[in-house]
């Protein structure tokens, strides 16, 4: 079992996309104690738009704005038509009624754009390989870990530097009581609901430069194991809920490069099994100390 | 009385699906039968999750399981190493019929979800969900790729298709009447006590955990003679018990009212009825001299609408979790 630079790399920037999903998810799951199973489904929407505006002949730039815009209207659209209605409901409840808006969602790509898929091809200078100190990596590992890092800092930044931030962190610590304090509960969700539509958007952008070929499944797989790394970090904790995504990314990225070809389609229960078992013994998350400790 | 109604009105749904399926037309029937294989696997899954309130995202590889079990047992022998050439040991010879390869599917489906569940129910909630959609993927992953023990990717072909309308009614009808039984027993008393309040039950000296397993390992049982029944019913392969099928259950429990055991019926028969209207009406029927052809693919819209739209409008569901009377 060999690791090399580039399966070291490229692990580190699937924990880098990731890691911003799994703010993505964390984030709403803190003010409104809902798992959006549905997040796949937008990166895979904003997939779409850079693969079509690529079709169309638009510049990458152009394609990447159409990303965030249509990303962004799906995810106020969700907000207003299936959270908000719910909000009060059960998180049983929540979970399947946005397992239903994926499926809906999943099912509208599969008729509007067909099972085959598209190529978004204006994203394929960022999978060239750069050649560091006679080490082949490619671009795009290079460029997401560099987005991920920043991306990450800023919220960290919005978190404990602004007041939105810090009501934010105040509602997903107790949200009657944060309500009581005098946060305002729409800004709070709305502002948390809008940052995770933003990170779904900047991860369309780097899952599609990774793997141009957009289809409906397209980044359902990565949310799956997000969600696992979630729940394994600590959903409770946003700061245990990116590491958590950073640590499953990382290690399905060198466990893929690491195991042998004819045991690479196994991939998914050594991961699987390496989380149970975590649980087993964190159930409450890996990076999340025992008997509570301070939030953030 | 009231108690009688409670199994009776499930039941008399399940009989009265399966008297109108012997009306139809064959081509039409398989629907039928396909919904009452759903409303097996739905009736399993709310004896663990109605009864206990956690969440499972596990039980569709239960089903698989009892798939793999009946499957792989009744092939003929004849047929067997050349449909599954790479089976090991005694699956490549050992032959059973029918009624046995349903006992056994429901065998392995018990027998497997008691021995996840030893570790898996000490946990709840999310982790619980997480850690049970863990042992989707992994049973999924194995039963997809070993070919030792399975056909792999293929489906599981010259399977003797016994799942007429009687055997999937009765199979229905079975695990309707196990759920009554159970959830009217002490254990399912117990259990549902877990489930309105942990910490008074606990108090009360019921064991959590132990409660959750029993439950766990019945509804195992239930999710495994489901899969028996569905392997009988078609040729199926390993790829169409996942997420799908996982979601388009559990939105059933949901939709139908996920704490009662007519929500479970009621759930399933109703996206399952509209779901299969849709996809025949995709290929053309008629309805009273009326000819009504959509386009394929509305099938699918459709129920994903529907659902959103019920748990939007009246999230405790169809029957609002509640049986007939009460």
């Amino acid at each position: 079992m060999s690791v090399s630079w580039q399966t070291l790399a490229d692990a580190l920037s699937l924990g880098g996309i990731y890691a911003l999903m799994a703010v993505g998810i964390g984030l709403v799951f803190g003010v409104l104690r809902l798992v959006n199973f549905a997040y796949g489904q937008l990166i895979m929407a904003g997939a779409y738009a850079i693969a079509y505006a690529s079709v169309w002949g638009w510049p990458s730039w152009a394609g990447i704005l159409l990303c965030f815009a249509v990303v962004l209207a799906l995810t106020m659209l969700m907000d207003r038509a299936v959270f908000r209605p719910l909000r009060t409901q059960s998180p049983a409840v929540m979970l399947v009624a946005t397992f239903a808006v994926a499926f809906l969602m999943q099912s509208i790509a599969i008729l509007a754009f067909g099972q085959l898929g598209t190529i978004a091809s204006s994203m394929g200078p960022l999978n060239q390989p750069w050649d560091i100190a006679g080490v082949q990596v490619r671009k795009i590992a290079i460029v997401s870990i560099v987005v991920a890092a920043a991306c990450l800092a800023l919220l960290q930044l919005l978190l404990t530097r602004t007041a939105v931030g810090l009501h934010m962190r105040a509602a997903a610590m107790d949200f009657r009581t944060a309500r009581m304090l005098g946060v305002r509960a729409n800004r709070v969700i709305g502002g948390a609901v809008l940052i995770s539509g933003l990170l779904a958007a900047v991860s369309a952008v780097m899952l599609t430069a990774r793997n141009p070929q957009v289809t409906p499944i397209f980044a359902l797989d990565d949310t799956i194991v997000v969600l696992a790394g979630v729940v394994l970090g600590g959903l409770m904790r946003p700061v245990a809920a990116t590491l958590g995504g950073f640590t499953i990314g990382f290690a399905s990225g060198i466990l893929g490069g690491a195991l042998p070809t004819n045991q690479s389609q196994y991939l998914p229960t050594f991961l699987f099994a390496a989380v149970i078992l975590v649980l087993l013994i964190r159930p409450n998350g890996l990076f999340v100390r025992a008997g509570g400790g301070d939030r953030l | 009385m009231r108690r009688l109604l409670e199994v009776a009105a499930p039941a008399a749904l399940v009989l009265a699906t399966a008297l109108l399926g012997l009306a139809v037309s064959s081509a039409l029937q398989t629907y039928f039968l396909d919904t009452l294989v759903k409303v097996a696997i739905v009736v399993a899954l709310y004896v663990f999750i109605g009864n206990s309130g956690v969440l499972s995202f596990g039980h569709i590889s239960f089903v698989a399981l009892g798939v793999w079990t009946a499957g792989v047992l009744t092939v003929p022998a004849a047929e067997r190493t050349a449909i599954m050439p790479g089976l090991a040991g005694f699956l490549s010879h050992a032959t059973v019929g029918n009624v046995p390869s349903l006992l056994l599917a429901a065998l392995a489906g018990l027998v497997f979800a008691f021995a996840v569940g030893l570790p898996l129910m000490r946990l709840s909630g999310l982790a619980a969900g997480i850690a049970t959609f863990g042992v989707l993927e992994i049973v999924n992953n194995v039963l997809r790729y070993y070919d030792k023990i399975g056909p792999g990717l293929n489906a599981f072909s010259s399977v003797p298709e016994t799942t007429g309308i009687w055997q999937a009614a009765i199979g229905a009808l079975i695990c309707v009447v196990v759920a009554f039984a159970y959830q009217r027993s002490r254990f399912g008393r117990q259990l549902r006590a877990t489930r309105e309040d942990p910490a008074a039950a606990s108090a009360a000296g019921i064991s959590i955990y132990r409660q959750r397993l029993l439950a766990f390992a019945v509804s195992g049982g239930l999710a495994g003679l489901a899969g028996g029944l569905y392997v009988h019913l078609l040729p199926i392969e390993i790829d169409s018990l996942y997420l799908d099928l996982t979601f388009i259950t559990l939105a059933m429990l949901v939709v139908g009212g996920s704490g009662s055991l007519l929500g479970a019926v009621v759930g399933a028969l109703a996206i399952g009825g509209l779901d299969s209207f849709l996809s025949a009406a995709e290929n053309g029927v008629d309805i009273f001299g009326w000819n009504l052809n959509l386009p394929t693919g509305t099938s699918v819209l459709a129920v994903g609408a529907l659902m959103a739209l019920i748990l939007v409008v009246r999230p405790s569901g169809i029957t609002g979790g509640r049986e007939l009377g009460r």
